[in-house]
């Protein structure tokens, strides 16, 4: 005999279920949230284990994998602004550095958006059938997500030295700036995931809108100093990210360090909001996934 | 401690017929649920809805083994969905008390690359096992498994029997208190099924859970289970003894078996050449000239065949048996087993066939009849003909026959030389 989790030795735990919106009753529902996350812990691990596992162990070339596309991509940005087809600005770091660092940083924020979509269509079959819970989902991308910047972040770190950049201690601080990508992300992520499970557009469009923000964000492009671009890019809460979690890892010193904290305060709020709006998207989702 | 696990009070559930309308309303009640509206509105349905299941209720007790019979698209599955919390109810309310554990997709989760060993822990973590609990349980469902020393090879190389195995053993690990069971006793070869029986019979006899089993198999429920629902259209239609609402479904089967045939116009279920067309095959019971469906067990039965030959057809053989639901041949019989085999001249024909003593158990089954010519070409043969009923009659006692039986031969006992004769209904 099993004993249910939390409450042990209670009489047996009821579950109801009614057509009431779960908002009606929100003690309730922050209740059972955060005892489905703790329920979760578990489960999103051996998921992450498992994806993980299946996912190296079938590629040749293993975790190389991690630092092939940003290198591609640095090499494509360099020989643009070094043959002057594209004029990227003034960078304090030199510009390969500079680039090779931001696209880095960005593919892991894109990983993060990626995650809770690709997790909840790749898990269609078990979410119709078995009930469990569905946080198990997003963490297990988290951990994903995480572990797979670690690689990135490992190899990065290496070309820095040898490249004869030295981070400093500023590098102790740079987990805060990984996090923070990590956390706008999943927010992004989340909030698409519902409308992404009934429309495959979704699906589609993002990678089109993240390629557009991209150059919107101090990744391949100097931060610009005036003009429309400038606005645009301060506007652009992507920005402090990407910025201050370079400046950690190449020993810069952050300029946006204020505007960074508030825009992950608001993210953490934000990712708070898309989680009960993930919940309670669920039942609707799996109700049309095998309808 | 109440007794009753679950409860479900006047549930009802729509579904939409169409994809894209689908999708939309899927939008709409996710907007409806963010701004804390009920689900389903006030059970008006939209273009395109239908009621999957309307104002179901019914309560089940500790140590109840139900079986939720049905035809396709009754709502069997929906029930079950709505009862795993996986869909919520439009109309209604449903509470389920202790554990849950759904048999519904056996071996969810499988990664085909990983281990067999490295896979149980993933299905059991879905299933809501703790490490601690499946590394205490870890030898016994690979034990039950038969997986030997395939445990250690990635799932990928398995056969597809030994992945159904492996998942059926990780979710009956699990011991819950309400165990929902859809269709998965369907798969794994015979002694696997068997071995399937004995661990839900040994469950059931803890008297202290509930089993709920879907199924087509109207026989694998009439033998796990003490109560059967039989749902039609998402409606309630029967509730009782597993035995009553089994015979209500196959009265049910009978009726709209029968509704179809005439609603198309005789046989559709044969293939033919076209030298033979059969006009209609009738049963008769004892004595009677009046075609019936009903036929009491171990009385005489006769079958009449009215058909046209198209051309002259030399020494054909006819066939004709008894099958299942299930597409089981009962018992069959050929004319070549006959002293002569006449010859059939073009024209009107009348074929009887009597059986003296119909030996099949209580339950529904079908007519079979086959034409072929005297190279044992197929003329005509059809299956699914004249479904018919069988009764029990007052001589046997069917309430202690084995189950899974499907003719009832005479048998007789002796013990230490001493003739026994069988018990008597009466």
């Amino acid at each position: 005999m099993i004993e249910p989790q939390s409450n042990a030795k209670a009489p047996v735990p009821a579950t109801v279920y009614t057509p009431e919106s779960s908002l009606a009753h929100p003690a309730r529902m922050a209740r059972e949230m955060f005892h489905d996350l703790l329920a979760a812990r578990e489960l999103s691990w051996r998921l992450a284990v498992r994806d993980l596992s299946a996912q190296y162990r079938q590629a040749f070339f293993g975790f190389a994998w991690a630092l092939i596309l940003p290198l591609a991509n640095t090499a494509a940005w360099i020989f643009l602004s070094s043959s002057g087809v594209v004029s990227v600005g003034q960078t304090s770091l030199p510009y390969p550095v500079y680039v090779f660092v931001g696209t880095m940083l960005w593919a892991i924020f894109m990983d993060a958006v990626n995650a809770p979509l690709q997790g909840v269509t790749a898990s269609k079959a078990m979410l119709a059938k078995i009930n469990f819970p569905r946080e198990a989902i997003v963490v297990s991308g988290i951990y994903q997500t995480l572990f797979n910047a670690a690689i990135k972040v490992g190899l990065l770190l290496a070309a820095l030295l040898l490249l004869g950049i030295n981070p400093g201690w500023n590098l102790l601080l740079f987990p805060f700036g990984l996090l923070s990508l990590v956390l706008a992300g999943t927010f992004v992520g989340l909030l698409i995931t519902p409308v992404g499970v009934l429309y495959t557009d979704v699906g589609k469009a993002i990678p089109l809108l993240m390629q557009f923000l991209m150059y919107l964000t101090p990744v391949v492009f100097a931060m610009p100093r005036e003009g429309v671009a400038a606005t645009l890019f301060t506007l652009n809460p992507l920005t402090p990210l990407i910025m201050t979690a370079r400046d950690w890892l190449t020993g810069g010193s952050p300029e946006f360090l204020g505007y960074f904290l508030a825009v992950n305060a608001v993210s953490a709020l934000l990712l708070l909001a898309v989680w009960v709006v993930y919940r309670l998207a669920m039942p609707i989702l799996i109700e049309r996934m095998s309808a | 401690m109440s007794d009753t696990l679950i409860k479900v009070e006047g549930v009802s559930k729509k579904f939409c017929r169409s994809l894209k309308k689908s999708l939309w309303y899927g939008m709409q009640d996710l907007g409806n649920e963010l701004l804390g509206r009920r689900h389903g509105g006030n059970g008006e349905l939209r273009p395109e809805e239908f009621w999957a299941m309307k104002d179901v209720s019914f309560e089940i007790k500790r140590g109840e083994a139900v079986g939720i019979i049905g035809r396709n698209g009754s709502g069997k599955t929906t029930l079950l969905r709505m009862l795993s919390g996986l869909i919520k109810p439009d109309q209604g309310r449903i509470e389920m008390y202790g554990q849950v554990g759904g048999l519904i997709a056996l071996g969810a989760g499988f990664n085909p690359i990983l281990t067999g060993r490295e896979n149980i822990y993933v299905n059991a973590s879905i299933l809501g096992l703790s490490k601690r609990q499946i590394d205490a349980k870890l030898d016994e469902i690979i034990d039950f498994a038969e997986i030997g020393e395939f445990i250690d090879s990635p799932v990928q190389n398995y056969s597809s029997g030994m992945a159904v195995r492996l998942g059926f053993s990780i979710a009956t690990a699990l011991n819950p208190d309400v165990l929902l069971l859809d269709e998965v006793l369907a798969v794994g070869d015979e002694s696997f099924q068997r071995k399937c029986f004995e661990r839900l019979g040994s469950l059931l006899d803890q008297r202290d859970k509930v089993l709920i089993f879907v199924s087509h198999n109207i026989r694998q429920v009439e033998r796990i289970c003490s109560r059967g629902i039989l749902l039609d259209h998402g409606h309630v239609l029967v509730d009782a003894s597993s035995s009553e609402a089994c015979s209500a479904y196959h009265d049910k089967t009978l009726k709209d078996d029968y509704a179809s045939r005439r609603a198309r116009g005789g046989f559709s279920n044969y293939t033919g050449s076209g030298e033979i067309s059969v006009e209609e095959v009738h049963l008769f019971g004892d004595g009677s000239a009046e075609p019936t469906d009903e036929i009491v067990m171990h009385a005489p039965a006769t079958i009449g065949i009215r058909f046209h030959c198209h051309n002259m057809i030399e020494k054909p053989e006819v066939i004709l048996g008894f099958h299942t639901q299930d597409s089981i041949y009962v018992a069959s019989s050929s004319s070549y087993t006959l002293s002569r085999q006449p010859d059939l001249r073009p024209g009107e024909h009348y074929l009887e066939c009597r059986v003296p003593d119909l030996m099949l158990v209580p339950g529904i089954y079908f007519l079979r009849l086959a034409f072929l010519d005297k190279h044992r070409r197929n003329m005509w043969d059809g299956h699914k003909l004249n479904p018919f009923k069988v009764v029990q009659d007052v001589r046997t006692n069917v309430m202690h026959m084995p189950q899974m039986t499907l003719v009832d031969m005479p048998f007789s006992w002796k013990v230490d030389g001493e003739n026994i004769p069988p018990q008597s209904n009466s």
